[in-house]
């Protein structure tokens, strides 16, 4: 071994050019500060959109450990962004009277969700694929259902009607919720909202990454693998998928908990299946396993309705002189075509994990080896 | 030899049942430090069914293992393997979509400690395990000798380097036994001389080999000592040579009628 072993694991071609990837880094940091700017300029609708889009990033991230890593179909995750969102709206709303502050709120939430987590990993231990999807599916319900009833006896969660006058982020007198201008610069609360979301999203970008690359990462991707072989190789793998389950759900429970503030209020109807399906859906499109990829995903998925949704009818208005088809009704339709045309030329992902890549070059060059 | 302390692993008595099958019945052995120790015997013999009760897979109806002085009652999979018993399977059993580096380098998972907390904060520790893991991987990679295909994906490899990347991942949780599952089957003539190689230097580095195998070549000019499974029980055990010769062994193999007729030409 005269040159230095190169780790398998390193993700990205990228990191082979170290000069390429900081120029890429300096260009992805300067996009995201310059962002929300010049978003406003389209319509500050557009500011909120964004900040929606990282949510799903993060929630994305989270399922992507348990599904993308351990290889555990969960399609209840939304119950966690759930569990989350109730915790932050409970203890900072008028509801119980209660304004904690954000940065007590949200470790809590994130904690709820990771109890959550584990409660739902425990009974399904032994279940794997179609039979882990549909109890993880009921597992969301449940929560759903709850949250709808657990109006009486007591009124914890106030029903269908949902937590309104949720508290926004604040830091002494600093408001997320309030314009403001600092030296010259107008800052929305929604574009205060997206630059606390980037830090975060960064953050767990970065934890995503090193955990996939890590002791504790392979054994996720051995269980996904083959868990008798995981077995037989001394992975305990009981503790390890409650792991995976536990930092899912707690992944959720933060992005939950920003959901509650930005938005102001919240109910039951924003945690429906559709939404598990949804997160789900940007994990498998983005590419299961790379972290990279189901950010794009997420992006993507988050984006393509509301861009749809304000291009289909004035496109119809130019071509045809007037509205032939109710753009609600086409942005879906589009949407459903869109992903199934996805899964049909890269059933991988848009960016399949490193290893998958590279088992496609392997495919076209065979004998390289 | 006797089953005294020098014995690495002491069975006694092993049944499981499957329903109405009864693959193992009263099998009692013992396999000495440093042997190789051959587990043969017609397809449907129970010898897989061996393995997966001594690795944990299944617990046994009746009977103990006694392994390095301790009992292996009522253990996971995972806690034998802990214990110091590494095993491949008979139908390859890789982390199929994962480089072989990281194949092998999972197998240090039993050995290594990093958390979840290690694995976020990427302490000095952390990373120090992390280069020990990789490195040591490596070696083991090219001890087995597909040093070249460590960055290839496990299920592109060939059929050989497969069994022998198993092995690598095996061996890689530091194991007191190494229990082989017909590790030559599907191997041409210059692989299973190879493999043999191999397997004696793994016995020479001081790790104790339990091997099934079809191939007789390899099972007779490598096993010290083999034991042979019918029906679930054993019905000869001793010495390669010897075994070989014994009646009920070339029977069980054979066909009654057959021994009797080679018996009588003789």
């Amino acid at each position: 071994m005269s040159a230095a072993p190169r780790s398998a694991a390193d993700p990205a071609p990228i990191e082979r050019h170290p000069l390429l990837a900081k120029a890429g880094f300096v260009l992805v940091a300067v996009v995201l500060v310059l962002l929300p700017f010049a978003l406003t300029g389209i319509g500050t609708a557009w500011v909120r959109i964004t900040n929606l889009a990282i949510l799903f990033v993060l929630l994305s991230l989270g399922l992507n450990i348990v599904v993308g890593f351990a290889g555990l179909l969960d399609l209840g995750y939304i119950a966690f962004y759930a569990v989350g969102a109730y915790v932050y709206a409970l203890l900072a709303s008028p509801h119980f009277g209660l304004h904690l502050p954000f940065w007590a709120i949200l470790p809590v939430g994130a904690l709820v969700a990771c109890m959550f987590g584990v409660l739902l990993g425990t009974p399904t231990l032994k279940l794997r694929g179609d039979y882990l999807a549909i109890v993880t599916l009921g597992f969301g319900e449940i929560i759903r259902i709850f949250l709808n009833n657990l109006s009486q006896p007591v009124n914890i969660t106030n029903g269908p009607q949902g937590i309104t006058l949720i508290d926004p982020f604040r830091i002494g007198s600093f408001n997320f919720a309030q314009t403001e201008t600092i030296a010259g610069v107008t800052f929305t609360g929604p574009i205060k909202y997206y630059y606390f979301l980037v830090v975060v999203m960064v953050l767990i970008v970065a934890l995503n990454l090193r955990l996939q690359n890590s002791r504790v990462g392979r054994a996720w991707e051995a269980i996904r693998e083959d868990e008798i072989a995981a077995r037989a190789m001394g992975i305990n793998t009981r503790n390890m998928k409650l792991l995976a389950f536990a930092m899912g759900a707690s992944f959720g429970g933060v992005a939950g908990g920003m959901f509650s503030a930005i938005q102001g209020f919240i109910s039951p109807e924003s945690f429906v299946l559709v939404e598990s399906i949804n997160v789900l859906a940007m994990v498998v499109l983005g590419g299961m396993g790379n972290v990279f990829g189901v950010v794009i995903g997420a992006v993507l998925l988050s984006f393509t309705p509301e861009v749809l949704r304000y291009t289909v009818g004035p496109i119809q208005q130019q071509l045809f002189g007037r509205t032939l088809l109710d753009p609600e009704v086409i942005r879906m339709l589009l949407f459903g075509f869109a992903l199934v045309l996805m899964m049909l030329f890269r059933p991988a992902g848009l960016l399949p994990s490193a290893l998958r890549k590279r088992e496609l070059e392997a495919n076209r060059a065979p004998g390289n080896g | 030899m006797s089953a005294g302390t020098n014995a690495l692993l002491t069975a006694s008595a092993i049944a499981k049942r499957f329903g109405g099958v009864q693959a193992l019945s009263d099998v009692s052995f013992h396999i000495g430090r440093g042997e190789i120790y051959g587990l043969i015997g017609p397809n449907g013999a129970g010898k897989t069914s061996l393995f997966n009760v001594l690795t944990g897979i299944y617990a046994p109806d009746g009977g103990t293992f006694t392994f390095d002085g301790a009992p292996l009652a009522n253990l996971k999979p995972n806690q034998i393997a802990e214990r110091g018993i590494a095993r491949t399977f008979q139908n390859i059993r890789l982390f199929a979509n994962l480089s072989a580096l990281e194949n092998v380098m999972i197998g240090r998972h039993v050995r290594t400690h990093a958390t979840v907390f290690g694995a976020i904060f990427r302490g000095p520790r952390t990373r120090a395990e992390e280069k020990a893991i990789e490195r040591r991987a490596y070696e083991l990679l090219d001890y087995v000798g597909v040093q070249k295909r460590a960055n290839d994906l496990a299920k592109h490899l060939a059929y050989g380097d497969q069994r022998r990347l198993e092995i690598a991942r095996a061996l890689a949780t530091e194991p007191k036994l190494l229990a082989l599952d017909e590790p030559a089957a599907g191997m041409n003539a210059t692989e299973t001389a190879t493999l043999k190689g191999l397997l004696q230097r793994i016995r020479a580095d001081g790790t104790t080999i339990l091997l099934i195998e079809h191939d007789m070549k390899l099972v007779m000019s490598v096993c010290d000592r083999v034991m042979v499974l019918d029906y679930g029980k054993k019905i000869a055990e001793g010495p390669a040579a010897l075994v070989q010769k014994d009646e009920k062994v070339i029977s069980a193999y054979l066909g009654g009628d057959i021994a009797l007729n080679l018996k009588g030409a003789a």
